[in-house]
């Protein structure tokens, strides 16, 4: 599969959007006013990550988990946000467990901890993201986010789960929803049992390639 | 040893071969396998396909599920080291910071260069392609013909392996009986394809890509490949030995450690370094040509990046297979008091008509192949048909809008999911999450798919590379600055590709992910995007008009010789190894005949 990312956010707009959208979050941002890093705490920074990255001749057959390469940024309360958003997505079902039971949060952890533009740009759109929930978590049922039942964070999620379709106030957190269900989706499905839930069933030797079996010809009208 | 640190290197040499991909390792093969000494400089690492390659590592076991990064451009286990479109320490430079006038260049510092990563696509140019400028007045007639080259091919095929079949169509050449191995079976996506494309009359046939589909036979190859020559034909028969066929599984850009797909590391090098006569030193960058006051090439002065310090090596003749940019910035960078334009520069085209592929690419999705069930399509990495170019006719009456044709690659299936293999998905689910969310992932996943074309340019003036007169690498050594514009006759074939691929996902019952683009402009892939770039050392019939001679011997120093896609003086669609290749070699027997004769 291949289709284009959605837009991003760029920091300007970003920052724009989370003054508006969640004015009580801090924000201590390089280059940010001074008077604006100073309003009230009730959210977590925006800090923008230093570390390396693998560089160009990383070993590739090493095993790697998220924070092996890069230090992980998440602060507890944003990992419980990214967990509960994760399962929201991607819940539990039969017996696949739910992305935040597969971990897919450690991985969106390593992503936004990652020190590439594009990992740098999304950091952004999430932790924006992830301020804008509590604040309408707060807004609307007075808890944060991750203590929310899921019928609760349905009804803020229904609101930006679709760009063309959200209120042009919820555009900007709509675009945000979406890098995170691709981050789910792709953090999800390309674990192992991801793999096999969604049908892929290669990465295995082979003595001979049969091509298609019969019955997919014939759902192709090829047979 | 036969990799040596640079202060072991032997007082002289018969040929010094710059490069290790696929144009100094059919080189150093060839010179090798008939006796000559040779010393190959290559300016990355050493590697070790068999035991670096991440053969079924998931997207799970990598930073960031694998996702492409600047330091891993094509993703976490594409086969690159130490290189992409950006190499640390090693600029180049754009000649305009206008949008449509950059050229990128993707380069691989390591033993055996691109060939660790490359797309494996394998196609002969066809007898027109060697004379394009008889037929349509555009560009150049290269200074040879088919004929002289299809032995090339087929000895080359034989060597690396190359699976395909002959339909005998137009400009598409046949390989002889034993040449080709069997095709894989198209996969379901090719298969539907095929069936929809065959009524807009578009052919889809199997693609020729150098995996092994089957083991090479030790006991009739070697023969057919060296039939005078009973020690090479033994060499061989032991490295083919070593070699085992695709076990369909890990895509081939990340290399192959089991030898079965063509490489420079796991193909050519082996059995040269086996007769003994071949010593390469890696973490050697070659920065100019030494030469004599009788205007002979007397060897390459290098950098050890491993201590930085400047070394020289000697050798009767001297080979440039850097690749057709590094070549030139070598030659441009050769210049002194007697050669102030650099070196086999007399003619001042060294750096001009340099050319890439034209490239576009549009994607669909195709309700048909929803919710197929789960069924294995890795098959050899890559595609397994393509459509080879089909209006000859059309295009020759007069009936299409630009020259040159294109072909059309398939990009399909059901791929390994990684981190970005879901992307966008809200396009077609309207923004489902939740259990809904995981059961479309079902349904549509292995339902995308997309069409990349690629097309051949006609060399432009506007389309050349020089050295930057001002940045210099961290070595010391100047830059090459590129310049860049496509012309109407690329951007207009560019909106055909998009015109083409949007009927076909229609014809497929499908949906583009995209419009396609009317104006060519905005769907063509910048300049060097394809990593096709050949050019810059154009052959041609006489010193004034080219580089080099048919044989890739320069016209100005007889023993200095460009092998890579610089003496290309067009670049057709069929994608450029092979035909480097196939010329490499036949370079090669030149060179040994003229060592032999005493006139080197």
């Amino acid at each position: 599969m291949s289709t284009p990312l959605p837009p991003r956010i760029d920091r300007r707009t970003a920052l724009k959007w989370v003054l508006t959208a969640a004015a009580s979050t801090a924000l201590i941002e390089r280059g940010l006013p001074s008077a604006l890093a100073a309003t009230p705490a009730t959210g977590a920074a925006i800090t923008p990550v230093s570390a390396n990255g693998y560089g160009t001749d990383p070993d590739l057959v090493r095993d790697y988990k998220p924070g092996d390469v890069w230090p992980l940024t998440l602060t507890d309360e944003q990992r419980r946000t990214a967990a509960a958003l994760c399962e929201l997505i991607l819940p539990a079902e039969g017996n696949s467990p739910g992305a935040a039971a597969a971990g897919v949060h450690d991985f969106i952890d390593e992503w936004i901890s990652a020190p590439y533009p594009t990992q740098r740009a999304d950091r952004i759109a999430i932790l924006a993201g992830f301020a804008w929930l509590e604040t309408e978590a707060q807004r609307r049922f007075n808890r944060r986010f991750a203590d929310l039942s899921t019928d609760q964070m349905s009804a803020i999620a229904d609101e930006i789960c679709f760009e063309p379709r959200a209120r042009p106030e919820h555009k900007e957190a709509a675009r945000f929803f979406a890098t995170y269900r691709n981050l789910t989706a792709g953090g999800y499905f390309s674990t192992p049992a991801g793999m096999t839930e969604v049908g892929y069933v290669g990465n295995t030797p082979l003595v001979t390639f049969d091509g298609p079996p019969p019955e997919v010809l014939r759902k192709l009208g090829l047979a | 040893m036969p990799f040596i640190p640079a202060d072991q290197i032997k007082e002289r040499y018969d040929v010094i071969v710059v490069g290790s991909g696929a144009a100094g390792g059919q080189t150093a093969y060839t010179l090798t396998m008939e006796g000559a000494t040779v010393l190959m400089l290559e300016a990355g690492r050493n590697y070790d396909p068999v035991n670096e390659t991440p053969m079924f590592q998931t997207h799970a076991q990598a930073p960031l599920r694998g996702a492409s990064t600047p330091d891993k451009p094509f993703g976490f286990y594409d086969s690159t080291i130490d290189g992409g479109w950006q190499v640390p320490g090693e600029p180049y430079t754009s000649a305009s910071s206008e949008p449509g006038r950059q050229f990128e260049w993707w380069r691989a510092r390591m033993m055996g260069g691109r060939t660790n990563h490359w797309g494996r696509i394998s196609l002969r140019n066809g007898e027109y392609d060697f004379k394009p400028r008889t037929r349509d007045g555009l560009g150049f007639d290269w200074p040879l013909g088919y004929d002289d080259v299809a032995p090339y091919y087929d000895k080359v095929e034989m060597l690396i392996g190359v699976f395909g079949s002959n339909h005998g169509l137009e400009n598409t050449p046949d390989s002889p009986e034993g040449c080709l191995q069997p095709p894989p079976l198209a996969r379901a996506g090719e298969q539907l394809a095929k069936q929809r494309a065959a009524r807009l009359g578009l052919p889809v046939i199997p693609i020729h890509r150098a995996v092994l589909t089957q083991r090479q036979d030790p006991n009739v190859l070697p023969a057919k490949i060296h039939p005078n020559n009973p020690r090479a034909q033994r060499i061989l028969a032991a490295s083919m030995s070593e070699r085992a066929a695709c076990f369909w599984a890990t895509p081939c850009g990340r290399g192959c450690a089991i030898r079965a797909t063509y490489q420079s590391t796991t193909v050519h090098l082996p059995p040269a370094l086996a007769t003994g006569n071949l010593d390469i030193v890696s973490n050697a960058m070659a920065r100019e040509v030494l030469m004599d006051d009788a205007g002979k090439a007397t060897g390459i002065l290098f950098i050890d990046k491993t201590t930085g310090q400047e070394r020289r090596a000697y050798a009767r003749v001297i080979t440039l297979a850097a690749s057709s940019a590094e070549s030139v910035r070598i030659l441009l960078n050769s210049k002194s008091a007697r050669y102030p334009n650099g070196l086999a520069n007399s003619s001042g085209l060294v750096g001009k008509y340099i050319l890439d592929t034209v490239g576009a690419r549009l994607g669909g999705q195709i309700p048909l192949l929803e919710n197929l069930p789960p069924h294995n399509e890795d098959g050899a990495g890559g595609g397994h048909v393509y459509v080879p170019w089909w209006l000859y006719k059309e295009q020759h009456a007069g009936k299409l809008d630009f020259a040159r044709g294109y072909h059309i690659e398939f990009v399909s299936g059901r791929g390994m999911p990684s981190a970005t293999s879901f992307n966008g998905l809200e396009s077609v689910t309207g923004g489902s999450y939740g259990r809904k969310f995981r059961e479309d992932a079902r349904r549509y996943y292995g339902s995308f798919l997309s069409f990349a074309g690629r097309g051949e340019m006609i060399p432009n003036e506007d389309c050349f590379c020089d050295l930057d007169p001002v940045v210099k690498d961290k070595w010391g050594i100047p830059v090459l600055r590129f310049h860049w514009k496509w012309s109407d006759q690329e951007t207009r074939q560019a909106a055909h590709m998009q015109k083409t691929f949007a009927e076909l996902i229609t014809e497929m019952g499908g949906r583009v992910t995209t419009p396609p683009a009317a104006n060519g402009a905005l769907a063509i892939e910048p300049g060097g995007k394809i990593i096709h770039e050949v050019g810059g050392t154009i052959m041609g019939t006489h010193a004034r008009n080219s580089v080099t001679n048919q044989w890739c011997q320069t016209w100005d120093v007889k023993n200095l010789f460009v092998t890579d896609g610089g003496p290309f003086c067009s670049n057709a669609d069929k994608n450029p190894t092979l035909t480097m290749m196939a010329l490499a070699w036949r370079a090669s027997d030149y060179l040994l005949e003229e060592m032999k004769k005493g006139n080197i």
